[in-house]
């Protein structure tokens, strides 16, 4: 329909009308940038954000479970106590030999203990009560000496595994595999030294002074009824859903629940919340998918305003345009291109602001933003979504500009 | 350039325009009757009022009469859409106005080059018919300047230029001198009887003796009718002065005039 030329000096056109007014087209297009920035800043951080928390679950293993007991919503307390919803060793154990989808399961109770190594003393550290399978399920093997066996849980040797921490923190020699340190006033054997991850959920446990016993040494020196949980993890993550069932039922059973007994605890698998957390970064994009349409609807009416202007600032030229056989259809496009063209170049700034944006957001020590990039898709939506701005706030002046009579046009002053 | 000398390029029957402004009627045209040949150089003549910017808007297809017929090149005008009178406009009309009417932006040539623009098939050699245009209108050492390097008589020269690119059957200047000095006018008006002398049709809307006087023949109008159509002959300089001011003194005693 238009002519090679036609689509040249239309989009030069555009291009010299931004140049002529540079500020003006910048203070036009100011909406768009700050809008398109601003998302690409936000989309960024989520990006980040997602496969920082998703490599932090992948490294816990999507294929991890917890139990945990949990009185029944809405039931009367005195009907669930507490102590009747504790998880008991014998749960465990029959997770353990009952549960064809669970690859390994360890009970863990913590216990506030004070720890000394000569005149070295830490006091209240956390000591956790495990089975050999806890290094299974969280990852985490013995660097030096030996993991713990079943014979340490069966005759419950007073034997220990400690972390580097706890080697610097009790003044122990390097390798203190075969020294011996007292937990709670007993006399402990260090078999071996668990390797310290750095990776933790959220950045929240610092590393520090760890140090493990036995499940039945920990029981022993616990209270009567004292707080476990279970930790597991399934043969495969794709049966996580069936693991979870399996586990389900086992409990239940325990626990002599009937059918339409409510549960009295929770089981829940990693991929749960990494499909939570998904959905909740899907839903804070599409709430910034929200933000940048405010800001390209009030970027847009600025854009449609200076079009306006811009028409009535060339009338003439539009008068004469017709004189020379321009169409209203070649008007019309040629408006409509400018605003778009005005749209592109502000969504082409808002984009690479953004992305400064998203560069800086990696240096904020931290925030955990590391890995915040601007997405490909992200890129791309910016400019549609700035083109159709363009298209959408500039036909109504592109058609004000194509109605224009010809004679009233170059009439004009 | 067309060669059917004697055949109606323009034919006007009983054309009649009538704006509404507000409650008003304004009769710009009644029933106006006009034949112009091909090869012609006639000057519209009349005072405002007359409505003879309303003949040229309907001669340049820049409006649609409210009745009659216009036959331009035996085609009927009159009753075509604003896409098609468009299209006629960049095929068949060259236009030259009092203010030149040049982008500001744009070098002489990107405005000789405007027409191609929206012209069917205006890629290729558009460069070379811009040239030759503005070679035609003696300009062709001021191809890269733009409007403000130039003076008035240049830039109108630049605007015939852009009129004459596309052939056109019609070269319709309204005012064309109304911004020039007396010398540049002269300039320009030889530069239009060269035209005319090249084959080129002209029509000048003007109110000026001056100018009238380098066409072949004057028509005047009054109340939206033709008043007097008369040939002037020329002198051996090519000036119709004196035989202009004697139809001047008929129209003037005929009870009218500017």
């Amino acid at each position: 329909m238009m002519n090679p030329l036609f689509w040249l000096q239309a989009i030069s056109l555009a291009f010299s009308q931004i140049w002529a007014n540079k500020s003006r087209a910048f203070l036009t297009a100011l909406g768009i940038i700050v809008g398109v920035a601003s998302t690409t800043a936000v989309i960024a951080a989520l990006t980040g954000l997602k496969s920082k928390v998703l490599a932090e679950f992948e490294s816990v293993g999507a294929s991890k479970f917890f139990v945990f007991p949990d009185r029944p919503d809405n039931a009367p307390r005195n009907m669930y106590p507490w102590e009747k919803i504790l998880l008991k060793p014998a749960e465990v154990r029959a997770i353990r030999d009952e549960c064809t989808l669970v690859k390994a399961v360890t009970p863990i109770t913590e216990v506030g203990l004070d720890v000394e190594s000569g005149d070295k003393r830490i006091e209240g550290i956390t000591v956790a009560g495990i089975w050999p399978d806890w290094h299974v399920v969280q990852n985490r093997f013995v660097e030096e000496g030996r993991p713990f066996t079943n014979i340490d849980i069966e005759s419950e040797r007073q034997v220990c595994l400690i972390n580097s921490d706890a080697i610097v923190e009790l003044d122990l020699p390097a390798n203190p595999v075969g020294e011996a340190i007292l937990i709670g006033g007993r006399r402990f054997l260090v078999v071996g030294i668990v390797e310290t991850t750095q990776a933790r959920f959220f950045g929240m446990n610092t590393s520090s002074a760890e140090i493990f016993i036995p499940f039945s040494v920990a029981e022993k020196m616990q209270e009567r009824n004292f707080f476990m949980r279970i930790e597991g993890m399934f043969t495969n993550p794709e049966l996580a859903e069936q693991g979870e069932d399996e586990v389900r039922f086992v409990l239940r059973r325990m626990r002599g629940l009937g059918p339409s007994d409510p549960q009295t605890f929770q089981v829940a698998a990693i991929d749960k919340f990494i499909e939570q957390f998904k959905a909740l970064a899907t839903g804070i994009t599409a709430i910034a998918g929200g933000i940048v349409g405010i800001s390209l609807l009030v970027g847009g009416i600025g854009i449609m305003n200076i079009m306006l202007v811009s028409v009535s600032e060339r009338t003439r030229e539009i008068g004469l345009r017709k004189a020379v056989g321009a169409t209203p259809m070649a008007i019309l496009l040629q408006f409509l291109l400018e605003a778009v063209t005005l749209c592109l170049v502000g969504g082409f700034v808002g984009i690479a602001i953004g992305r400064l944006a998203a560069f800086g957001l990696t240096r904020i020590p931290g925030a955990q933003l590391e890995q915040a990039d601007v997405p490909f898709w992200a890129v791309v939506l910016s400019f549609v979504f700035s083109a159709v701005t363009g298209i959408v706030f500039g036909m109504f002046p592109a058609i004000k500009a194509a109605r224009l009579d010809p004679i009233e046009a170059l009439r004009h002053e | 350039m067309p060669d059917t000398g004697s055949s109606a390029l323009i034919e006007v029957r009983a054309l009649t325009k009538i704006y509404r402004v507000g409650v008003e009627t304004i009769h710009a045209l009644r029933g106006l009757d006009l034949a112009i040949t091909r090869n012609e150089m006639v000057a519209i003549m009349g005072s405002s009022g007359s409505g003879k910017s309303t003949l040229m808007n309907m001669l340049g297809c820049l409006d649609r009469p409210t009745g009659g017929t216009y036959l331009l090149n035996g085609r009927d005008v009159s009753r075509m859409g604003a896409r098609e009178l468009a299209q006629v406009r960049n095929e068949e009309i060259g236009f030259v106005f009092q203010s030149f009417e040049l982008l500001p932006r744009q070098t002489a040539l990107e405005n000789v080059e405007l027409p191609l623009v929206y012209a069917k098939g205006g890629w290729r050699g558009r460069r070379q018919r811009a040239l030759a245009a503005l070679d035609r209108v003696g300009l062709s050492k001021r191809v890269d300047h733009r409007p403000n390097q130039l003076s008035g008589g240049q830039r109108q020269r630049v605007a015939i230029a852009r009129a004459i690119l596309n052939n056109p059957s019609i070269l319709l200047a309204d005012e064309p001198t109304g911004n020039l000095d007396s010398q540049t006018t002269v300039e320009i008006l030889a530069l239009f009887r060269q035209l005319h002398k090249e084959g080129q049709t002209v029509v000048i809307v003007t109110h000026e003796d001056e100018v009238a006087a380098h066409c072949q023949r004057v028509v005047r109008l009054r109340d939206g009718r033709v008043l007097s159509d008369l040939p002037i002959e020329a002198d051996s300089a090519g000036r119709h002065l004196p035989t202009v001011q004697a139809a001047f003194a008929a129209t003037t005693s005929l009870g009218g005039g500017a």
